[in-house]
């Protein structure tokens, strides 16, 4: 093991660059934070993940943000295990009937102010599942969505891309 | 041929056409007798299905991997229970009695599995009457006693996982009984199957359970293409497998270092996680998509592969970094303190469920899809059925460690071997030769040419199960799914028993059943 950690001191990182997040969608995501709510966050997001019925596609990638490419905590991005530590709300999957309320009790269970982040085709849309008995539609149709990242699933640097605008938005004004 | 499988055709009513394996229609005694010898251990139940006046039930021959349908009509909404003798087949049949409001005759839990009371509607694929959706309450099984207490956990679990309600009775920190009640994320997959185009039931089964996207349309794509007789290229049908196994390798570099990480020790998983995402990224690179999803389709393969360079890469990286982690799990006594005797599954109850997959296999059932029935093209390729004995977390790490080589191995030789030519067969003109009249037939002739296709593929979980029948403008009438969870959630149940409540993430995470699989 200690061979390992050496080694790990001297090899070159494998991190990815951060992506450039435009300045108009910084505009907008910092203009539906609001001035309170900017002070409140500052510069590091706590996220807690809730699948509201996806087919653990969207968790693997969400997953990975956690690996050494994409790296989230050293921009203040931190996965959670419990809502009431958490100011966003990553939810993936369309919103089955059997979920809707495990999801609307982890949203009412999330101190404010919170974020909700819809992740995924299934969460903007329903996806190929939307003509089901057993779905009520995309997530915006249980919670208020701040920010949709699409993609089926959308890949990690989508998803890294959209959760710094929220962290840089949140450190303006 | 088993002795079982030999009398089952020999007595059956009616033999009907599906392909590669039959299916027959038998009466309520032969459904009892058939039931009794797999419950004996003569035969594996390999499925359980319905539709709203039959049952179906796929046998599983232990000598030869060949699949035998057993078809019972149920005019009056009855059937004989098969769970009655034969466990395995509670929650499938507790699922039928919700989504078709069939009656298993004497089922011994008749609580309901996937119906919650959520959906507004009862017995959906059934009579489907509207209800309230203010949903139902849940007697949970009893476990009581003085020193015992309650743990309730999920659906809503305190990680990046799918959700599932674990009730644990513990006796202090010894875990006495564990029940599972999942069901949270079902989408009524069996619904939005029936009445679809070939291509939208194929993107639809593509998204059973992401992690497996790859297997799952391979089963899709040959259980269509055994329906319509599509003869697919040999080069799709390398390609295929070259999708598979790279999305094994991935599966397995995840699990193992999440089985680690769940013992604590986080630079497995950091490590694994590279190495699992330099096969996402080859994925990518090669294919076009990190998990491959939507790029096997019935007639063949959606994309070609031009470049293999980024494969090669990571295969030789992986064969120089891999072995020096396996080294570490070997020669770290505290985290083999965690796995070795934790979470032990008997063989007997990896057999008697049909457990597929590392979970069946580190227990020793020595079953492979890929093996047995086997499918093109594994026959030409050279690869090793890893199994073990000792049926704990330890064995299912080094199932899969072992599998790693393997896999490597597979994709070494695939791309070695691979065959030059044109990657699909439209499945378009395979209909339209169907449709030509069959000589002696009578033009105007109402008769039923609707086909079947059954088809079983070994995904890093396990084998799963498609079975489809197709009209003759290729729209799927109906399409049964099975994922290899559905049996191995069960013995998570067994496997936790007399195991401390602080073990069970990592015996959980060991046997990584699909919640969206089994939920369909
Ligand atoms: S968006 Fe795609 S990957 Fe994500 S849950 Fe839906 S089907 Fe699965």
């Amino acid at each position: 093991m200690r061979r390992m950690l050496l080694e790990g001191l001297f090899r070159r990182p494998v991190t990815e660059e951060a992506p450039a997040v435009a300045d108009a969608e910084l505009e907008e995501l910092a203009a539906r934070l609001g001035a309170v709510a900017r002070a409140r966050l500052g510069r590091s997001l706590s996220i807690r993940e809730v699948d509201a019925g996806s087919c653990n596609g969207c968790e693997l990638e969400i997953h990975a943000l956690n690996n050494s490419y994409y790296d989230v905590e050293r921009f203040g991005l931190r996965f959670v295990a419990s809502p009431r530590h958490a100011d966003v709300l990553m939810v993936t999957g369309p919103v089955t009937a059997n979920m809707r309320e495990g999801l609307e009790r982890t949203y009412a269970a999330t101190p404010a102010p919170k974020w909700v982040v819809a992740v995924g085709d299934c969460a903007a849309g329903c996806g190929v599942f939307r003509k089901s008995y057993a779905t009520i539609g995309s997530v915006s149709a249980v919670l208020p969505v701040d920010l949709v990242i699409p993609g089926c699933p959308p890949e990690p640097i989508a998803m890294l891309k959209g959760l710094i605008g929220l962290i840089e938005a949140s450190a303006r004004g | 041929m088993s002795t079982l499988r030999t009398a089952l055709l020999n007595a059956a009513l009616t033999v009907e056409e599906q392909k590669p394996w039959p299916r027959i229609t038998v009466d309520a005694d032969l459904w009892r007798q058939a039931t009794l010898a797999i419950a004996a251990g003569n035969a594996t139940l390999a499925h359980l299905w319905a539709e709203p006046r039959a049952m179906h039930m796929a046998v599983l021959d232990d000598d030869d991997g060949a699949l035998t349908v057993l078809t019972l009509a149920v005019p009056d909404g009855s059937f004989p229970s098969v769970g009655l003798t034969h466990p395995p087949a509670l929650r499938l049949e507790r699922a039928i009695a919700d989504l078709y409001g069939l009656v298993p005759v004497g089922l011994p839990d008749d609580r309901r599995w996937l119906d919650h009371g959520r959906w507004g509607v009862r017995e959906p694929l059934g009579a489907a009457t509207s209800v309230a959706a203010d949903g139902d309450a849940y007697p949970f099984l009893a476990a009581e006693g003085p020193p015992l207490h309650q743990i309730a956990v999920g659906p809503v679990h305190a990680g990046i996982i799918e959700p599932g309600h674990f009730r644990f009775s513990a006796n202090g920190e010894i875990i006495v009984r564990l029940e599972e009640r999942l069901g949270y994320v079902h989408k009524g997959i069996e619904g939005l199957l029936a009445g679809t185009t070939l291509d939208e039931a194929a993107r639809v089964v593509a998204r059973v359970s992401g992690d497996s996207t790859v297997a799952w349309s391979f089963a899709f794509a040959r259980a269509a293409e055994a329906a319509l007789g599509v003869a697919v290229p040999q080069r799709a049908i390398w390609l295929r497998a070259l999708m598979a196994e790279l999305e094994r390798l991935a599966n397995h570099l995840g699990d193992i270092g999440g089985i680690c990480n769940d013992a604590a020790f986080a630079l497995m998983l950091a490590h694994c996680g590279m190495l699992r995402e330099e096969v996402l990224r080859a994925s990518k690179a090669a294919f076009g998509h990190r998990l491959m999803m939507d790029r096997i389709v019935p007639g063949g393969v959606a994309v070609d592969l031009h470049d293999a360079s980024a494969i090669k890469a990571m295969a030789r990286h992986i064969r120089e970094r891999f072995p020096r982690l396996v080294e570490l799990y070997d020669n770290t006594a505290s985290l083999q303190n965690r796995t070795v005797t934790t979470g032990t599954l008997s063989a007997d109850l990896a057999r008697r469920f049909g457990a597929g997959g590392p979970v069946g296999r580190a227990s020793g059932r020595a079953f492979d899809a890929r093996k047995t029935p086997g499918y093109p093209p594994y026959g030409d390729l050279d690869f090793k059925l890893v199994t073990r004995q000792d049926g704990d977390v330890n064995a299912r790490v080094w199932l899969r460690i072992g599998e790693v080589y393997e896999s490597l191995e597979l994709i070494e030789q695939i791309l070695d071997r691979l065959p030059a030519g044109p990657i699909a067969h439209p499945v378009a003109a395979a209909l339209s030769e169907r449709r030509v009249p069959q000589a002696g037939g009578l033009a105007n002739e109402p008769h039923d040419t609707s086909t079947e296709g059954l088809a079983m593929v070994e995904s890093f979980r396990g084998d799963v199960l498609v079975w489809l029948r197709i009209d003759e403008d290729g729209r799927v009438l109906r399409g049964a799914l099975r994922d290899p969870s559905v049996f191995q959630w069960p013995l998570l149940e067994a496997a936790i028993e007399g195991n401390i409540v602080a073990d069970f993430p990592i015996c959980n995470k060991s046997f990584n059943c699909s919640y969206s699989g089994s939920d369909l």
